[in-house]
């Protein structure tokens, strides 16, 4: 299992059930992302960007008009919309 | 010996720094053939014969932007010396990622390893040494704002050129990917070498299934069912598809290497400081605020004190020389043909282009400073949402906005837009915003019919510029711009302290450019409208404007325009000299009405207009196609006259529909 060597070893057993996707976090809220769906130049570019299977993402903000949000992974901040970040499944991760 | 850097790296990496440190400021700015994606080079201080060429800010190789094909077809087929491949020190993982598909491209390649000076001060490390020995290539740790490690740097990378140094090895893929790969580069070895494509590109580009390389293969139908064969076979085994397979295949590899070289203290200071000032810049209250606060201080000290203020002193300066030249040439009695070419044609059409410089000077200096800093993204992030229903994303809204002030530099900001399909949309449109040299007609216009609700009609035309420009972007999205547009998945770099250089530098290089390209075509069409302004088609000079070639073509197109209420030659005549500068209409209409003065203009016209038809012309006139400033701009970033002709009629057919409809709407009602 790889993931972030900074978060990964906090993580409690039982959290791997909250099944969600990236969109239904809420702010300041953790995930371990399991599947990028969407297809095409969107899905290559999420995956470029560093959002790959078993990567730990924060949602940092929620931008002033509702959309998009701002997510804190590999060190660096990214901003995606709602809609694509329905596409990307996650695992939350309590705090 | 010649040699050619290609230097390539992330958006944010500072590889511009790096370009204008190892450049100095002498370099040339242009398009890729084809494509109006940006391309610089530049000859590298110190070092005869050397140059360098800076690509655009690219995440990876893969097939979908215009930016990043552009820069994998320069690389394979115009094959640079070495690559020069710059990576934020701050962001290595991610920025590791292009590297690894750089490095399969069978070019020489060094690694600048920038803002090292941000690593040491917050005690972190980068073992360098095992960095070169895990990743096969030279690494060279610089600071390119400090310009620490930039001469080693050149000095490695023309080493790198010469002694042809490529990637010592490319084992950075395991398993069921490596087997992958490895079974695909033999099966194509001959279609690559023919093909003209590096071998183990290509191989990792059928894995990933990039269309575009797998139709340059030419690869048979028994070769093509091998293949599919094999991915099949790794997408099983994996249990993930093959895009996902290798980007987690790159990040897999990234991410061993990190742990082995990298020491990190955790989040650095600027990183702690950026998301300090974001908890206000993108706060969710004070954000559009802060944003419209920002733009408004911009405007103001554009066009308001520093733009107005130097285009002032400008225009006090030609109308000095330009009276004393005129007393000089009556004084000597030249021809008066002449004499009005000189004053009317040659000094009038300088003084048009000049004029447009302090404004282009000035808001480029702050342009650059929102964009050095990285509040543009910001923006881009709080203002996303509006711009999304017309199939464009946040970063449209800064240079759609400076629309409003002037649409030359509005179009030359569109440069740093990193799509080409939004580059394009915006260009289009942004000349909807009714822009400040119009606001002299619509002055007078108001003053004259208007009386009493001066305030109403300035804001409608606003507003109908804006409307139009929302149908004008649902309509293009729907049809020339159909598909999928480019992703809105956008990086937030940290905000950093622009430098003066970058700054300074950026704001001539704009308004050189702008100088180079719009002078010829604005002097000429200055030229072109004084001749027909002054001759009748016996080429005799014509003591009344009635008589020249340019009332005839008024005389002409008249008609055209009597279904949007105002069929007379003055108003159509007033529209084409209109064309070098919007607010010359108001002293056409003053020549032609045989007022004393601008100032009178405004009674006299009710001689060709009623209320309805002077609010149809307004419309018209905030909607047709811009000033030939403007044109020239748009051509320079559309890449050519063709595209631009296209959008100037787009322009001006929308323009008629709109007046039409107010006219014919307005008839019914009133």
């Amino acid at each position: 299992m790889r993931s972030n060597p900074e978060f990964s070893k906090s993580m409690p057993e039982a959290d791997y059930n909250m099944k969600t996707t990236l969109d239904k976090l809420k702010m300041g809220g953790k995930g371990i992302i399991t599947n990028v769906g969407g297809e095409g130049s969107l899905r290559r570019r999420l995956l470029d960007m560093g959002l790959t299977p078993n990567t730990l993402v924060m949602v940092r903000k929620v931008a002033p008009l509702g959309d998009p949000i701002e997510l804190h992974l590999r060190n660096y901040e990214l901003t995606i919309r709602q809609e694509d970040a329905g596409k990307i499944e996650v695992t939350e991760v309590a705090e | 010996m010649n040699i050619t850097f290609g230097l390539i790296g992330n958006p944010n990496s500072g590889k511009t720094t790096l370009f204008n440190q190892m450049t100095g400021s002498n370099q040339r700015v242009g398009n890729f053939p084809g494509v109006t994606v940006e391309k610089k080079d530049g000859p590298v201080r110190g070092h005869k014969g050397v140059t360098v060429v800076d690509l655009p800010g690219i995440y990876s190789l893969s097939p979908y932007t215009a930016e990043e094909v552009v820069t994998r077809d320069y690389l394979i087929f115009e094959k640079p010396d070495a690559i020069i491949n710059i990576i934020d020190a701050t962001n290595i993982e991610r920025n590791l990622y292009l590297t690894l598909q750089l490095m399969e491209l069978n070019i020489p390649i060094i690694l600048a390893l920038n803002m090292m000076d941000e690593i040491r001060s917050n005690g972190a490390s980068i073992d360098i040494q095992k960095l070169e020995e895990q990743l096969g290539i030279p690494v060279v740790p610089i600071s390119a704002s400090k310009n620490d490690g930039v001469d080693e740097l050149t000095h490695r990378a023309i080493k790198c050129a010469e002694h042809r140094t490529k990637p010592k090895s490319l084992d950075f893929c395991c398993g069921h990917v490596h087997n992958a790969i490895h079974s695909i580069a033999h099966l194509i070895t001959d279609e690559a070498k023919a093909a003209g494509l590096p071998l183990r590109f290509a191989a990792t580009k059928i894995v990933e299934g990039d269309q575009p390389v797998i139709d340059r293969l030419k690869l048979m139908e028994p070769e093509l069912d091998i293949i599919q064969h094999i991915v099949d076979d790794m997408e099983i085994h994996l249990n993930t598809d093959r895009e996902a397979a290798m980007a987690d295949m790159r990040y897999a590899f990234i991410e061993t290497i990190c742990k082995e070289c990298v020491k990190k203290a955790g989040q650095t200071r600027e990183h702690l400081r950026s998301v300090q000032i974001d908890s206000v810049m993108t706060h969710k209250y004070f954000a559009i605020p802060i944003f419209l606060g920002i733009m408004f201080i911009i405007f103001w000290l554009t066009f308001g004190i520093f733009g107005s203020g130097l285009s002032d002193l400008l225009s006090m300066g030609i109308d000095g020389i330009t009276q004393a030249v005129d007393q000089g040439l009556s004084q000597v009695n030249i021809n008066p043909a002449l004499h009005s070419l000189i004053i009317n044609g040659v000094f009038a059409g300088v003084g048009s282009v000049l004029s447009f410089i302090p404004i282009i000077l000035v808001l480029f200096f702050f342009l650059s400073l929102l964009e050095d800093s990285g509040y543009m993204a910001r923006v881009a992030f709080v203002m996303d949402k509006l711009l999304r229903k017309i199939g464009l994303s946040g970063r449209s809204f800064v240079p759609m906005l400076i629309g409003f002030g002037c649409s030359v530099p509005a179009i030359m900001a569109t440069r740093t837009l990193p799509s080409e399909r939004d580059r394009k949309m915006t260009i289009i449109l942004t000349p909807f915003m009714s822009c400040s040299a119009k606001l002299p007609i619509y002055a007078v216009f108001t003053a004259a019919f208007f009386t009493n609700h001066e305030a109403l009609v300035m804001i409608s035309l606003y507003v109908i510029g804006i409307l139009v420009g929302i149908l004008a972007g649902i309509l293009l999205k729907k049809t020339i711009f159909e598909g999928s547009p480019v992703p809105f998945v956008m990086e937030l770099p940290p905000y950093r302290l622009p430098s003066a250089k970058s700054v300074t530098l950026k704001m001539w290089e704009r308004a050189a450019d702008f100088l180079k390209r719009a002078f010829t075509v604005i002097f000429i069409a200055t030229i072109i409208i004084w001749a027909l302004q002054s001759f009748d088609f016996g080429f005799n000079m014509v003591a009344d404007t009635e008589n020249s070639m340019l009332a005839s073509a008024g005389k002409l197109v008249a008609p055209i325009f009597a279904p949007l209420g105002f069929p007379d030659w003055r108003a159509a005549t007033a529209l084409v000299t209109g064309l070098t500068a919007k607010e010359a209409m108001v002293s056409t209409f003053a020549i032609l009405l045989g007022a004393a003065d601008t100032a009178s203009v405004a009674p006299l016209l009710s001689q060709l207009f009623a209320p309805l038809s002077a609010f149809s012309f307004l419309t018209f006139s905030l909607l047709y196609m811009p000033c030939v400033a403007a044109m020239a701009a748009v051509k320079r970033e559309l890449g050519g006259w063709k595209n631009a002709a296209l959008a100037m009629t787009f322009q001006t057919v929308v323009a008629w529909i709109v007046a039409f409809v107010v006219y014919q709407v307005g008839s019914l009602i009133f």
